[in-house]
Parts: structure tokens; C-alpha cells; sequence
């Protein structure tokens, strides 16, 4: 008799994704990750145990039914995968490519135990991008429930709503002030990373949910809250985000030469600089440029600028390696890339030629003494230790804050002495009847999916107040 | 889309644009700017908005065809769209009754002063207003602020016309008391004026016009040191106390882009660009 076949075992590793090799990439903005191919696809989806009580799930701040799109996957069945996915996440290519799994979904999987766990995001990505190759069909949309919502800033945070309030028959018209929908995903984060067709095509889904998407509407300075809401809408949702750079307040900081992240991104990103001059606006980068800061925003424009075609690019960073707040593979592409670090550094001053251009910066070092409020050893500066560094274009990424129009110009909006919006935290609702907020603006500087969730829980809690509401 | 409905040539590359924008013609007040981008591959610029009539729907604004995006804009024609416009931007002019009120205008910005004169008139105020250009055939909107002012000086940079230069203006600050001076123009015209009004301690407000991409504090390209403290002109300002205003950064700053822009303008005319085939 034949002996019973052993089960096949299951990989302990994660099957990697193919990525373009650092010396081709780090001379264009195409997209790093390339994306599972089918097969690779199903190989990793193999490796999920389906367990009985996921605990993937519970990571999810949109709260997609994971085991089951990745069971669709193993089976073949891609489109149904990608329907299990969008009936949670409206936005899931985005969300494949950007999203921290490594935080959430994935520091939960069983799997990581043993060895890695299931690339959760990378089959995200997979199925999100076989059904754009397909063609995305258009949703069926709900009859019309009579209610109207405007959502302010078409974000991540924005579309979530927008889309989960759509989805239920509500007519939803989000106010954009940009010229394109996307927020930070277009203005931010690189094409490298997450190619500007992939937001339009995910926008115009939300747009084909049904919500309408107004651009070059800028609230609070063309039509306030309360005038949004006297005029036609029953609820308003705040997505407006931490859009206004943070700076360093040092001497000669507004030499030319020096940009905030934001406004080196926007340039980049939303305008296109990197086709100058076909497309009009300039962005000018010298061979050694310093970026300040080591979170996500400073790795994206340290990986900018060299494809820009800087020649040194520094990552310019007050703690140690320990403490950088970026995503641990994004300082893995940059560092694969060539971005050289100095850490426990701070710079203390800007100086310029006399056409008001920096040539140099003064830092001084750095070592790590207590740890403060934030939990990290605070940074204490090394007496005497300063020098000087040439540099001909410096990249300013310590963070961002809150966008302030909103708050000047609605008044009795209750916010926080950091400029953030107070909300109630299971609802996202202000103190305002019927204004509701999420996102940015009121945690302040996070990331794309914790803005989504927030859209959800919010989303969620409006619908109920306007059909409760008689 | 923004329908252009007025097309006028104020005088040789000035042009004043009336748009269809009802919503931002709602809202407009004396001192907010608009951002406009021209196609797809187009860049922002902002512009000081020099009119806005409600019920027409419209917005108007002048510009000067100096680098690739307004010499595109002027190949315009009435009836063509502009794709995308932007506004209103940046805080209103603060009108009410100062008494006398001195309006000083230079270039382009005469147009936009327009729109102060009549309001700070409005409000009770004796106006004085003072605008130049750098040659006489640049002059523009000088009957409409004759109507407008109590008084009208005329100044240019060559003396083509009226007064050369604005030294004059220290003559008629001893002779006169003004509450107040408002001044539009090039950045050194506006360093100029408020070095002579701070003499005679008059309280004087400029509208500073630096590079800017969004306009709405997203970039901070705008930044200005005022007072010793770093602004941002498109949310803080565009209006500033021009006692206090760095305008040796200002000039600096605003020539950042010089090179880029030129490449901008030569690249254009060598694709084929300009007004063939354009009304």
C-alpha cells in the first residue's frame, strides 16, 4: 500500500516582489515595485492559514475580510477577490502600494510567527491591478436616499467617505482645492511609488460611486461650513488634512535653494517638474542636497532629488537609526538607491552666495540622552561639535501641519491648540451639528489609511445622524 | 471652465481678462488674488483680482505677457476657456474710514489699485491716488481713476509722462496729512514708497506678490520675513505693513526661477508656440 502523500509544506518565506534595480531606478520616476505576477500571486495567497478567528482583520483600519479576498486569490477567482476587497476599500490599488502592512494587517498574521507573514498589501495591490488591467466595471449605484453631504478635500480620508456615503444612496459632492483629486496622494507621494494614473483611475471611481468631485473649490475662503450648510448639503465631512510645511526657524532659511518637502513635492509631484520644460513649472536641484528629517516625506524627497539627478544626497537626521519614523522599506530602497545618512546630526544655520543662493549649512552633532514625552531618547547637542557642510539645495521634512483656512473661517469650531479639529473619536463628529471630521486634520501628520478609517467610522456615523434626523 | 467674455488691450502686453466665475464673483473682495493654470501641463499662477461683478458672473484680472503662461494667456481670445481657476485667495483689503487715504500704483497693479480707490471712496475716505508706469505708453487706467480719485497724480519712470520718478511724493506728504497709504506695484516701487511714508509715519500697506504654487500655505514658496518673522503671503497676507516688510529678501526671492523661467518661454516659442491660428 501506498503511503499517504506528506502535506506540502508551507513557505516560510514570502514570496518577494519584483522591483527595479536600484542603479535603473534611481535614474527615473517609474514605479519601483513591480507587483506580483499570477502566479506569485497565488504562491503567496498558499501560505494563509484561514484561520478561523483572523486576526489580520482586527489590524485593518478599514476592515477588509482578508482571509477571504486572499482564499479568492488561491482559487483563481481574481475578480471575485477584488469585489471582497472594494466592498470595504474603495481604494485599494492605492492602499496596495502605500499602506504600513507591516504596522497593521501584517503584524498580526499568525504567519509572522514562524517566519514571515502573508504579504497582505502585495495581494492587495495584485488584485487591484488585475481588475484595473480588465477594466473596472462601474458599481451598481443605490436609488437615492434625498440626503446631501459635502466632504471638504478629496484625500484619502475624502474619497472614503465619499464613497462609503455614495455607495448608500447619499448624493455626495466633495469640494477639491487643488486642480486634481488625490490630496497628499498626488501632491505627496512620488509617481515612483504610487503612479499619479493609479489615484485618477481610483478618484474616478469614487466618481463613478457617484460622488461628485468639484476642484479649484477652496472652503473657507468660496463658501464657508455654515454657509454649506444653510445652502443645500444636511452634513458636512473635513478631510482638509496637514498640508502646511513645518520649517526649522534658523538663519538664512529663506535663502533660494531651500525648499520645504511640500513645496519640492508639490513641484514634483502635482506639477511635474521632473518634465520640465514641457510641463511649465521649474524645480531647480544642485549636485549635493541635504533633506532634514528621516520620516516617509523626507525618504520620498531624498529619492526625488536624486532622481532629479542630484549627485550626493544626504538624509540630515537629529536622532539614530533607531528613531526614524520612516517605513523600515523605504529606508531600505533609499539606502539600495545610494541616499548616504547623517545621523545624530541638526543643522544650526544657512549660509549664501550673494545671489542669495545656500552653499552651506552648519550643523552640529548630536547624542541621545533621556527619553521624552514621545517615548524616543531625546536628542541633546554635542558641545563645540559644529561644521559645515557644502550643500546646494536643502529639502526641509520635518512635518507638517494643519491646514489652518477651515478653522479661521468657521467659527465655533472647536480645535485644539495645535491648530487640529476635536472630534469624538468612534464618530469623527465636532462640536458643530452635523460637521464631522477625520484624517490629518485632526490627528495630524499620519498615514493614508488611518485617514481612511477615520473616513469609514465617519461615514458610518453620518448616515446614521441623517437618517435618525426627521 | 471659465469662459473668457471681455478681451481688451490696455496698452502693449497688458491685457485685462473678464471671466465667467459666478462663484468667485459671489465672494471676491478688494485684495484676494485668484491661481490659474493654462492646459494640462500648465503652471499655477497667481493673479490680483482688478474687478468682479456679481451679476455678470465675472471676474477680471490684467496681466503683463512676461514669461511663457501669460504670453500663452494672451493668445486667448474672448469665448475661450481657461481650465482652471482658483480664488478667492489670500485676506481682503481692510476698508473703512481712515480720513485721507494715498493710493500709490505701478505697472500692472494700477488695475487691482482701481478696485481699492473706489472701495476705500466708498467708505468715506479722501483719496489721493498716485500711479506710474515705466514709459507713458504703458499707462493704464488712468481715466477710470480720475472718475475715482479726488485727486490724480500721474508719474513715470523716464518722465514720459507726469512726474519722473516718485520723489515728488515728499512734496505732497509735507503738505499733506494722510490716515493712511496703500501701495500696488513692482517691489520697488513698494520700497521706495514705504521709505518715504515712513518718514512722514504714515501707516502704509503693500500687496506683496512672490512666487507662489498652491496659494493656500500647502508650499511656502511665498515665505516673507516681516517684522523679523517668517510670513506666508498667500494665507497671512497677500497685504503687509511695508515699514516692516524684508523687501531686499523679497527681490531675492522673486528671482529664483529667473533662468527656468526664460528656458520656460524659449522652449514654448520653439515648439510653435504663440498666437497663430488665435483670435
Amino acid at each position: 500500500m501506498a503511503e499517504p502523500k506528506p502535506k506540502p509544506k508551507i513557505r516560510k518565506e514570502s514570496v518577494s516582489m519584483p522591483k527595479q534595480k536600484p542603479e535603473v531606478r534611481k535614474h527615473n520616476f517609474n514605479e519601483v515595485a513591480l507587483g506580483y505576477t499570477e502566479e506569485q500571486a497565488v504562491a503567496e495567497a498558499e501560505r494563509c492559514l484561514q484561520c478561523p478567528k483572523p486576526q489580520c482583520v482586527g489590524g485593518c483600519p478599514v476592515e477588509i475580510e482578508i482571509p477571504a479576498f486572499i482564499k479568492l486569490i488561491k482559487e483563481h477567482k481574481f475578480e471575485k477577490a477584488i469585489k471582497k476587497v472594494k466592498e470595504k476599500n474603495s481604494l485599494p490599488a492605492i492602499c496596495g502600494r502605500v499602506c504600513p502592512q507591516e504596522e497593521q494587517c501584517q503584524q498580526q498574521c499568525v504567519m509572522g510567527k514562524a517566519g514571515e507573514p502573508v504579504s497582505i498589501g502585495r495581494l492587495e495591490r495584485f488584485v487591484a491591478d488585475y481588475e484595473m488591467k480588465k477594466g473596472v466595471k462601474t458599481p451598481q449605484k443605490q436609488p437615492p436616499i434625498g440626503k446631501k453631504i459635502a466632504v471638504i478635500g478629496a484625500g484619502p480620508a475624502g474619497l472614503t467617505v465619499a464613497a462609503d456615503l455614495a455607495k448608500l444612496g447619499h448624493e455626495v459632492v466633495i469640494f477639491e482645492a487643488l486642480h486634481k483629486p488625490g490630496g497628499v496622494l498626488v501632491y505627496g507621494i512620488p509617481e515612483f511609488r504610487l503612479p499619479k494614473k493609479i489615484v485618477a483611475a481610483e478618484a474616478d471611481y469614487v466618481g463613478k460611486l457617484g460622488a461628485t468631485i468639484k476642484p479649484n473649490a477652496l472652503i473657507g475662503r468660496l463658501f464657508t461650513i455654515p454657509e454649506l450648510l444653510k445652502k443645500r448639503f444636511d452634513a458636512v465631512f473635513i478631510g482638509t488634512g496637514a498640508g502646511l510645511p513645518r520649517f526649522l526657524r534658523l538663519p538664512g532659511e529663506n535663502l533660494g535653494g531651500i525648499y520645504s518637502a511640500n513645496e519640492f513635492l508639490i513641484r514634483v509631484n502635482l506639477m511635474k517638474s521632473y518634465g520640465f520644460p514641457e510641463y511649465d513649472t521649474p524645480i531647480r536641484i544642485g549636485k549635493k542636497v541635504a533633506v532634514v528629517g528621516a520620516g516617509n516625506v523626507a525618504m520620498d524627497s531624498a529619492r526625488s532629488a536624486l532622481r532629479l539627478g542630484a549627485e550626493k544626497v544626504y538624509i540630515v537626521y537629529r536622532r539614530s537609526r533607531k528613531e526614524m519614523p520612516a517605513r523600515a522599506e523605504e529606508i531600505e530602497n533609499a539606502e539600495e538607491e545610494g541616499i548616504i545618512f547623517k545621523l545624530l546630526t541638526n543643522p544650526t544655520r544657512f549660509f549664501g552666495d550673494e545671489k542669495g543662493w545656500v552653499k552651506q549649512m552648519e550643523c552640529i552633532k548630536m547624542q541621545l540622552g533621556e527619553p521624552d514625552e514621545s517615548g524616543r531618547r531625546s536628542p541633546v547637542p554635542v558641545e563645540d561639535s559644529e561644521f559645515l557642510m557644502d550643500v546646494d539645495t536643502v529639502i526641509i521634512a520635518v512635518g507638517r501641519t494643519p491646514n489652518p483656512i477651515i478653522q479661521r473661517t468657521t467659527e465655533g469650531l472647536k480645535t485644539t491648540k495645535w491648530g487640529t479639529i476635536v472630534v469624538d473619536e468612534t464618530t469623527g463628529k465636532t462640536n458643530l451639528e452635523g460637521v464631522y471630521a477625520g484624517g490629518d486634520i485632526v490627528t495630524g501628520e499620519a498615514t493614508v489609511i488611518s485617514a481612511m478609517g477615520a473616513g469609514k467610522k465617519a461615514a458610518r456615523a453620518i448616515h446614521e445622524y441623517l437618517m435618525n434626523r426627521r | 471652465m471659465h469662459k473668457i467674455v471681455t478681451k481688451q488691450e490696455l496698452a502693449p502686453k497688458i491685457k485685462l481678462f473678464k471671466v465667467y466665475a459666478p462663484d468667485i464673483a459671489s465672494k471676491a473682495k478688494p485684495g484676494q488674488f485668484i491661481i490659474l493654470v493654462v492646459g494640462e501641463k500648465g503652471e499655477r499662477i497667481p493673479l490680483t483680482i482688478a474687478g468682479y461683478d456679481v451679476h455678470e458672473g465675472t471676474v477680471a484680472f490684467v496681466f503683463n505677457e512676461v514669461g511663457k503662461t501669460t504670453k500663452q494667456l494672451g493668445c486667448f481670445g474672448k469665448g475661450d476657456s481657461i481650465s482652471n481657476i482658483l480664488g478667492p485667495l489670500g485676506n481682503p483689503s481692510e476698508i473703512k474710514k481712515f480720513g485721507r487715504v494715498l493710493c500709490v500704483g505701478g505697472g500692472v497693479m494700477v488695475a487691482p489699485l482701481y478696485l481699492q480707490v473706489r472701495a476705500f471712496r466708498k467708505a468715506g475716505n479722501e483719496v489721493t491716488t498716485v500711479i506710474g508706469a515705466r514709459i507713458e505708453d504703458l499707462l493704464i487706467f488712468e481715466k477710470e481713476m480720475k472718475e475715482a480719485s479726488d485727486k490724480l497724480y500721474v508719474a513715470t519712470d523716464d518722465g514720459s509722462k507726469g512726474f519722473k520718478g516718485l520723489d515728488f511724493l515728499k512734496d505732497l506728504l509735507k503738505t499733506g496729512r494722510f490716515q493712511r497709504a496703500v501701495v500696488m506695484g513692482p517691489v520697488v516701487t513698494m520700497k521706495t514708497v514705504s521709505e518715504i511714508t515712513k518718514q512722514f509715519n504714515i501707516p502704509t500697506v503693500v500687496t506683496l506678490t512672490p512666487i507662489m504654487v498652491d496659494g493656500m500655505g500647502m508650499c511656502g514658496v511665498c515665505r516673507v520675513t516681516v517684522g523679523g518673522e517668517t510670513k506666508f503671503a498667500c494665507i497671512d497676507g497677500p497685504e503687509f505693513n511695508g515699514h516692516k516688510v524684508d523687501f531686499e529678501e523679497l527681490v531675492k526671492r522673486q528671482r529664483l526661477f529667473l533662468p527656468e523661467e526664460r528656458i520656460s518661454s524659449l522652449f514654448w516659442e520653439k515648439m510653435g508656440g504663440g498666437c497663430r491660428g488665435r483670435a
